[in-house]
C-alpha cells in the first residue's frame, strides 16, 4: 500500500474510532445527569440505578475515548508533521483548549465515579453538569480545528519561504466555517448517542413492556436524540450553504454535480459516474440544490468542470456519503418526531410495538450517520488538507512502511472494539455478583 | 521574560507534574508485574485502588505538553515526530494498551484467570512506555539528531544507541520509586506498607545507579549536556539539592516516616527533571532546535499564554479538589 493511502487510512481510521466515543462522551453525562435530577426530585430508586448504570457506560466509553485521542494527538505528528510545523502556530491554540475542556472533563468525572458517598448530592450531580458541558466544549474546540482546515483564515502565506506569515490564532479560530460545523457535530452527537440508548432500552423493553428501568431510560434517551435528531436538519441547512460558500468543489462532489448550472437540480440517491462525468440513475428535483445552497432557485450552483480536474474530490464516495447521512438523518427525525407525537397525544412513553421495533432497527443509524458525514467532510477536501493552501501529498511524513503501522494499528483497534461491546453488553445485562470487584477502582457503590 | 521562554517553563511543568503523577500510575504498573508472596493480591488491589480514580487526569498532562509543542514550537514537534517516530509510535501502543487493559480488568469477570490476563498487559505496557519516554527525551540530548531549516537530516534511527536506552532505564527506575513510596505511604495495611517501602528502598539504589550511568555515558555520548550537567553556575547547587533530597529520602523511608518520604522522593524527582532541562537548555532537539529558533509567532505566544494562565485558574483548584476528594482521608 502506497504511503499516502497508508497515512490516510490510519488517520481515518484512528478517527472514525473515536469519534463514535467522543460522541458518546459528550452525550452520555447529559443523559447520566438528567437521570439523577430526575432522582433528586422524585426520590424513585429507579433514576439513581439509571444514572449509576449510564455512568459506568460513560466511564468505559471515556477510557477508551481519552485512549483514542491521545492516538490522535500523537498522529497528527506521526502521519502529518508537515502539516503539523506549518500549522501548530495557526490552529494549536483550540488543540490546547481542548486539552484543558478535557482535563476538566476527566476530573470531573472522576468525582462522579468515585465520589458518590464521598461529597454532598448537590455537589455530585453539579460535576455531572460538569462533565456534561466540558465534554460539549472539547468537541467544539477540535471541530473548530477541522473547520479552519476547511476554511483556513487568519494567516497569509509567504510563497517564497513556503511559511505563514501574520498569524493571528484568533480570526483562525472564528473562521466562517466554526459555527455551522460545531453546531452540526454537537447536535449529531446528542442524536447518534441518543438513538443508540433509545434502541437498547427499546429492546429489554420489547421483552417486558412494564420494566420501570427501562421506561424511565427510554423516556430519557428518546427525548434528548428525537429532540435532536429534529433539529439537526435545520443545521444541515446552515452546513450547506457554508460548504456552498467556501468549499464548492466540496458541494458539488456531495451532489453529483459536473456540470455548473442555474437551477441546479438536487440529485437524490444515484451514482456518480467520474470518467462519464454524470451521476446515474439518481431522483432528480428541478432547481432543488440552487435553492438549499443559495435559497434562490435561480442561483448559479458551480460543477465539478469549474475546477481543474487534478483538485477534484472523489465525487463517488463524496456524493454516497451524503446519501448516506441525509437519508439516516431524515429517518431518524421522523422517528424522533413520531414519537414526540405519540408523547403529546397520549402523555406516556410511547411504548407500541411497532415504534419499539422501529426504535430497535434505527438504533444505530445515527453513529453510521456520523460516520458518513466525516466522510463527506474529509474526502470533500481532498486533495486539500488545507484546503487551498496546501495539499495532502506534501503533509505527509517522509517515515516509510507506514503500511505496517496501519496493520498493526487496524488489528489493535478491532480487538478494542470487540472487547468494548463485549463488556458494555456486560455491563447493561446490569452485571454478575463477579462484577462487583475488590479494591475502590471497581466497587462504584453499583446497586446492580 | 521573553514569551517562548515562558512556554517553554510551561511544558517543562506540565512534564514535572506528569512524571510526579502520570509516572507513578506507570510506575505502579509496573510493581504489579512483581507483585510477590502472600500478600501479591492486595498489593495489586492497592495499586489498582490508587490508580483508578485519578489516571486519566494525569494521562492528560503528557497531552499537555504535546499540545503546547506543536502549537508553541511547531518546528520542533514537525522534527520531533519525524526524526522519534519509531519510539513515539510504540509509545503510542503502550499507551493505548496500557489504559485499555486497566479499564478492561476493572469491568471484566472478576474470575483469577482473566484477571490474570489484564494484568500483564496493563504491566508490561506499563514497563516499556517508561523506557520509551526516557529513549525520546536521551535521544532529544545526544545531539545526534540534525534539523536543517526544519527538515530531518538523519534519518529514523539516532534513538537506537546507549544514552537514549540509559535514560529510559534511568526513567524506569525513577518512576517506579516514585510509586513504590507513595504506595507506602497510601497502605493502610502494616505488612503491605512494608512491602512497598522493601521495593522503595530498592528502587532508590537503582535509580543512584542509573543517574551515575547516565552521567558517565553523558561525557561521550551527549558532551553538552554533560557540559551543562556540571558547568552551569546553577549545577552545583541544583545536584547538591538533589542529593540531599536522594538522602532524606533513603532515610525517610529506613526511618518508616513514609509521608515526609513522599515529599523527599518528589522533589528528587522533580530537581532531575529541571536539571536536565538546564543542562539542555537552550536547546529542544541538540543541538539544532533551540527554543529561540523553533519558537511560534508573538501572536500565538500570547494566546497560548493567556489561555494556559486562564486554564490554570481553572484546572489547579478543580485537581485539588479531586485530590482532597479522594486522598485526604484513608481509605
Amino acid at each position: 500500500m502506497e504511503n499516502l493511502l497508508a497515512a490516510r487510512a490510519q488517520m481515518g481510521m484512528a478517527l472514525g474510532f473515536h469519534i463514535v466515543f467522543a460522541a458518546a462522551g459528550i452525550a452520555l453525562p447529559l443523559l447520566m445527569v438528567i437521570a439523577e435530577w430526575r432522582w433528586l426530585m422524585t426520590g424513585r430508586e429507579v433514576y439513581l440505578t439509571l444514572a449509576k448504570r449510564w455512568a459506568k457506560g460513560a466511564a468505559i466509553l471515556f477510557a477508551v475515548g481519552a485512549v483514542s485521542g491521545t492516538v490522535l494527538s500523537f498522529e497528527l505528528g506521526l502521519l502529518w508533521p508537515t502539516f503539523m510545523g506549518y500549522s501548530g502556530a495557526i490552529i494549536g491554540m483550540p488543540f490546547s483548549l481542548e486539552g484543558f475542556a478535557f482535563f476538566t472533563e476527566a476530573i470531573f468525572l472522576g468525582i462522579y465515579l468515585y465520589g458518590w458517598k464521598r461529597v454532598p448530592p448537590l455537589a455530585h450531580w453539579l460535576s455531572g453538569v460538569a462533565v456534561a458541558f466540558s465534554g460539549m466544549i472539547s468537541g467544539v474546540f477540535v471541530v473548530i480545528a477541522n473547520a479552519w482546515m476547511n476554511c483556513p483564515r487568519g494567516f497569509e502565506m509567504d510563497v517564497t519561504h513556503g511559511t505563514a506569515v501574520n498569524i493571528d490564532p484568533v480570526a483562525a479560530m472564528l473562521n466562517p466555517m466554526a459555527f455551522s460545523q460545531c453546531l452540526h457535530m454537537t447536535i449529531a452527537a446528542y442524536a447518534a448517542t441518543g438513538f443508540l440508548a433509545a434502541g437498547v432500552h427499546a429492546f429489554f423493553l420489547l421483552r417486558n413492556r412494564n420494566d420501570e428501568f427501562h421506561r424511565c431510560a427510554l423516556g430519557i434517551a428518546l427525548s434528548v436524540g428525537g429532540i435532536a435528531a429534529i433539529l439537526q436538519p435545520i443545521s444541515g441547512d446552515l452546513s450547506a450553504q457554508a460548504v456552498a460558500k467556501y468549499q464548492p468543489a466540496k458541494l458539488a462532489a456531495m451532489e453529483g454535480l459536473f456540470k455548473t448550472q442555474t437551477r441546479a437540480p438536487l440529485c437524490i440517491g444515484g451514482i456518480p459516474d467520474e470518467a462519464a462525468r454524470e451521476t446515474k440513475y439518481c431522483i432528480e428535483i428541478p432547481g432543488g440544490l440552487s435553492f438549499l445552497a443559495y435559497h434562490d432557485f435561480n442561483a448559479e450552483v458551480k460543477g465539478l468542470d469549474a475546477f481543474p480536474r487534478e483538485h477534484w474530490p472523489n465525487p463517488l464516495i463524496v456524493h454516497l456519503s451524503f446519501q448516506a447521512m441525509v437519508g439516516l438523518g431524515t429517518l431518524m427525525m421522523l422517528v424522533g418526531a413520531w414519537g414526540a407525537l405519540a408523547f403529546l397525544r397520549t402523555r406516556k412513553l410511547p411504548d407500541g410495538t411497532w415504534y419499539l421495533r422501529t426504535l430497535l432497527v434505527v438504533a444505530p443509524a445515527g453513529m453510521i450517520a456520523l460516520e458518513a458525514g466525516w466522510f463527506v467532510t474529509e474526502f470533500g477536501r481532498q486533495p486539500w488538507i488545507v484546503q487551498g493552501v496546501m495539499l495532502t501529498k506534501d503533509a505527509v511524513t517522509p517515515m516509510p512502511g507506514l503500511t505496517v503501522t496501519f496493520l498493526f494499528f487496524t488489528g489493535l483497534y478491532l480487538a478494542l472494539s470487540a472487547m468494548v461491546v463485549w463488556l458494555l453488553v456486560r455491563q447493561f445485562k446490569g452485571g454478575d455478583t463477579e462484577t462487583r470487584g475488590h479494591g475502590d477502582a471497581v466497587s462504584l457503590d453499583s446497586h446492580a | 521574560m521573553p514569551l517562548e521562554l515562558i512556554v517553554a517553563g510551561v511544558m517543562l511543568v506540565a512534564l514535572n507534574f506528569f512524571a510526579l503523577s502520570g509516572g507513578a500510575d506507570y510506575g505502579g504498573g509496573v510493581w504489579d508485574l512483581f507483585a510477590r508472596g502472600p500478600r501479591a493480591k492486595a498489593q495489586r488491589a492497592l495499586i489498582a485502588g490508587a490508580i483508578g480514580p485519578v489516571w486519566e487526569a494525569n494521562h492528560v498532562w503528557m497531552i499537555l505538553v504535546v499540545v503546547v509543542l506543536f502549537t508553541g514550537f511547531p518546528v520542533a514537534f514537525a522534527a520531533i515526530a519525524t526524526a522519534l517516530h519509531i519510539p513515539l509510535t510504540l509509545v503510542l501502543i503502550g499507551i493505548v494498551l496500557r489504559g485499555a487493559a486497566f479499564t478492561f480488568r476493572s469491568y471484566d469477570s472478576q474470575r483469577d484467570h482473566v484477571q490474570r490476563r489484564w494484568s500483564y498487559v496493563f504491566s508490561i505496557s506499563s514497563l516499556i512506555t517508561p523506557v520509551l519516554l526516557g529513549v525520546t527525551v536521551g535521544a532529544l540530548s545526544a545531539g545526534a539528531i540534525r534539523v536543517d531549516h526544519g527538515v530531518v537530516t538523519t534519518g529514523f534511527f539516532q534513538w537506537v544507541a546507549r544514552f537514549p536506552f540509559a535514560v529510559g532505564v534511568f526513567a524506569l527506575v525513577l518512576f517506579a520509586f516514585l510509586a513504590a513510596v507513595y504506595l507506602a505511604l497510601e497502605a493502610s495495611d502494616v505488612e503491605l506498607k512494608e512491602d512497598f517501602r522493601r521495593r522503595a528502598l530498592i528502587a532508590g539504589v537503582c535509580v543512584g545507579v542509573m543517574a551515575l550511568v547516565v552521567f558517565l555515558l553523558a561525557s561521550s555520548d551527549a558532551p553538552k549536556v554533560r557540559a551543562g550537567l556540571s558547568a552551569s553556575v546553577f549545577a552545583l547547587p541544583l545536584h547538591g539539592a538533589t542529593a540531599l533530597c536522594a538522602v532524606g529520602a533513603f532515610a525517610t523511608l529506613w526511618l518508616r516516616k513514609y509521608a515526609a518520604a513522599r515529599i523527599f522522593a518528589a522533589l528528587q524527582v522533580s530537581l532531575i527533571l529541571w536539571g536536565w532541562a538546564l543542562a539542555q537548555y537552550p536547546c529542544i532537539v541538540a543541538p539544532d532546535v533551540t527554543i529561540e529558533s523553533a519558537a511560534a509567532p508573538a501572536a500565538t505566544l500570547r494566546f497560548l499564554v493567556l489561555a494556559l494562565a486562564s486554564g490554570a485558574v481553572l484546572l489547579f483548584p478543580s485537581l485539588y479538589y479531586l485530590m482532597k476528594v479522594f486522598k485526604g482521608k484513608p481509605i
